[in-house]
């Protein structure tokens, strides 16, 4: 569905991505794991066009969409939540979810709906102001506020950004059941490896700018140099 | 069930206290009109003060609204003040306004009725505000700020330049600009002005300028054209201001490109800081209180005699430190400006009251949730 095809990435200066390729298949649950400054995020924000790609191409259902600005990416279900959750703080839940969907013209009362479903809480708070969430609450409303563009495929960055173990648990819960129910296939990056590779079934690992390692995300759990550098476990 | 019809009941409440307010505001200005020559000094500072609620909340569009940091607000009344003065001046008094250079042939039978004038203001400063929006609105915070500010300048350099003088009388100004014929025709315009910017903030294209401000990269991430949006929101919010300063143009009745100094952007953006940067309402409000506060305060420029001894300080000007010192207070106790971002409604002021009723009739039974 997605295919990434030596993708170089320039970002502040420096060469963040230096020629990436790999695939994310329909319906698939695939991440990007690797430590801070790998550039996970960099590939994530061109894939969403927010930055522009130095060479390279990316195909969406074999077009090549990289030089589409953000909001065509957008409509064609392309759709990123970003780092750090990003809601927007002095506007209330509901509207928060309702910018999600502002590039359809459809009614949105199923969705939102739907969304509510995903997460009662968000149902229970739809007239506060995001800002006075707590994390996970805004890490839900911002895949909420994803989900809304109807994506084909959603993309994650650091769902996990500082969230208390339990959350993180459900948010998880809730990624997995989104591709289950929905479908939606999940492009993920995390620094929590174990618990992405959990739920993925296929991982990419990510050093300075390249992809140096990818394999099932079973076999990555398994593999003795994955878990001596991400996962904290020491080689036996 | 009972919640829904409860908000029925709020809402009904609700449009009939508005409406009372509207009724008891129109009998005030009415009362004012009908002895306009008693009240002159009071319609003129409800006049000014809706004209500049006008381009307050129009500045409040572009910097409370879509976070936009744009000082051209004057530049902008500039053009509309001009275009509605060179249409609507009597052709008749003409020769005696261009009375040193002459006027240009192109506009010399040119005239529009008031009203057209003033679209056709408000449309020029829209215009100008397109083309130079293109460029500069890639800018962000103080160097948008810097270049906005830069261009009202040389919208005032442009007006006052010889080369201009047989259209704008140059550093002369124009005069003989009609009024207006009483403070309903101001009143209808700032209230249908501010009124389709509120419609606009309340519409999707609100959330969409709300989304900019509160986080552009998120905003662009969920499918929003951040360049587009912008250019609307200034373009919009320009065109109101060219309206507003066709009005002032109409309420002073002769402009000079000295009106339109920086001095004029700075005392909007100071109503708009003091109303809170946000908040419609907030803006009128600050336009009320800080255009009649400066009128109210002249007694402090007056000399003044304490038991016969003349108090040193009461002389022309004191009354500026004075407005300065009770914005300085405002600011500290009130860092958000009177509103914040809120909204005037009844519901707020209803709980207000409420809660203090709800306090004295502790203890005795609820008999509203029963029925």
């Amino acid at each position: 569905m997605l295919r990434i095809e030596n993708l170089k990435v320039n970002y502040g200066g420096i060469e963040a991505v230096k020629g990436i390729s790999f695939e994310v298949p329909e319906r698939s649950i695939v991440t990007l794991i690797g430590a801070n400054g790998a550039g996970k995020s960099s590939t994530l924000r061109t894939i969403a066009g927010l930055v522009k790609a130095r060479e390279g191409h990316i195909y969406f259902d074999d077009e090549d969409i990289s030089s589409m600005p953000a909001r065509k990416r957008v409509e064609k279900g392309i759709t990123l939540c970003p780092e750090g959750r990003r809601v927007f703080p002095d506007m209330t839940v509901l509207e928060n979810i309702r910018i999600g969907a502002y590039l359809r013209k459809d009614d949105l009362t199923k969705d939102i709906q739907a969304v509510y479903k995903l997460f009662p809480r968000l149902e229970e708070r739809h007239w506060q102001l995001a800002g006075t969430l707590s994390g996970g609450e805004q890490q839900m409303l911002a895949v909420a506020r994803g989900l809304m563009s109807s994506p084909r495929i959603m993309m994650l960055d650091e769902p996990s950004l500082g969230l208390a173990p339990i959350v993180v648990q459900e948010i998880f819960g809730t990624i997995r059941r989104i591709n289950q129910e929905r479908g939606t296939t999940i492009l993920l990056i995390e620094q929590n490896a174990n618990m992405a590779l959990k739920i993925a079934s296929h991982a990419y690992v990510m050093e300075t700018g390249r992809i140096v390692m990818s394999g099932s995300g079973s076999e990555l759990l398994e593999n003795e140099e994955i878990r001596a550098a991400y996962l904290g476990k020491r080689k036996h | 069930m009972d919640q829904s019809f409860h908000a029925m009941g709020e809402r009904r409440r609700n449009i009939v206290l508005s409406l009372c307010l509207a009724g008891l505001l129109l009998a005030c200005c009415g009362y004012l009109q009908a002895n306009k020559y008693e009240y002159n000094y009071a319609i003129s500072i409800i006049e000014r003060s809706l004209i500049y609620a006008v381009v307050a909340v129009s500045m409040n569009l572009v910097n409370g609204f879509t976070g936009l940091f744009s000082l051209g607000q004057a530049g902008f009344m500039a053009i509309g003040a001009y275009v509605t003065a060179i249409l609507t001046i009597p052709t008749a008094n003409r020769p005696s306004v261009y009375y040193i250079s002459g006027i240009h042939p192109w506009i010399e039978n040119l005239h529009a009725p008031a009203l057209l004038a003033l679209i056709l203001g408000g449309l020029a400063a829209a215009a100008c505000a397109a083309l130079i929006g293109i460029p500069v609105l890639r800018l962000k915070s103080d160097y948008l700020a810097i270049a906005t500010l830069g261009f009202a300048e040389i919208i005032r350099a442009l007006i006052a330049a010889p080369m201009m003088d047989r259209i704008t009388n140059g550093s002369y100004g124009l005069k003989s600009i009609p009024g207006f014929s009483s403070i309903f025709q101001v009143l209808a315009l700032a209230a249908c002005s501010i009124g389709l910017m509120v419609l606009l903030i309340n519409s999707s294209y609100g959330r969409m300028f709300k989304a900019i401000r509160e986080d552009e990269i998120a905003a662009e991430a969920m499918g929003i054209n951040l360049f587009r949006t912008k250019e609307l929101s200034f373009v919009i919010s320009s065109f109101f201001a060219g309206i507003s300063g066709g009005m002032l143009a109409m309420f002073m009745r002769s402009i000079d490109s000295k009106t339109f100094q920086v001095s004029l952007t700075y005392d909007i953006l100071l109503i708009v800081v003091i109303g809170g940067i946000g908040s419609v309402t907030g803006s009128v409000l600050g336009a009320f209180l800080v255009t009649a506060g400066r009128e109210i305060l002249r007694f402090f420029d007056e000399p003044f005699f304490l038991g016969g001894v003349q108090v040193p300080l009461f002389r022309p000007g004191f009354r500026m430190v004075i407005f300065s010192l009770l914005l300085m207070i405002v600011v500290l106790f009130y860092s958000k400006g009177l509103m914040g971002t809120n909204e005037f409604s009844w519901n707020s002021i209803c709980r207000f009251f409420g809660r203090k009723e709800r306090k004295k009739q502790e203890g005795r039974v609820p008999h509203d949730g029963a029925k």
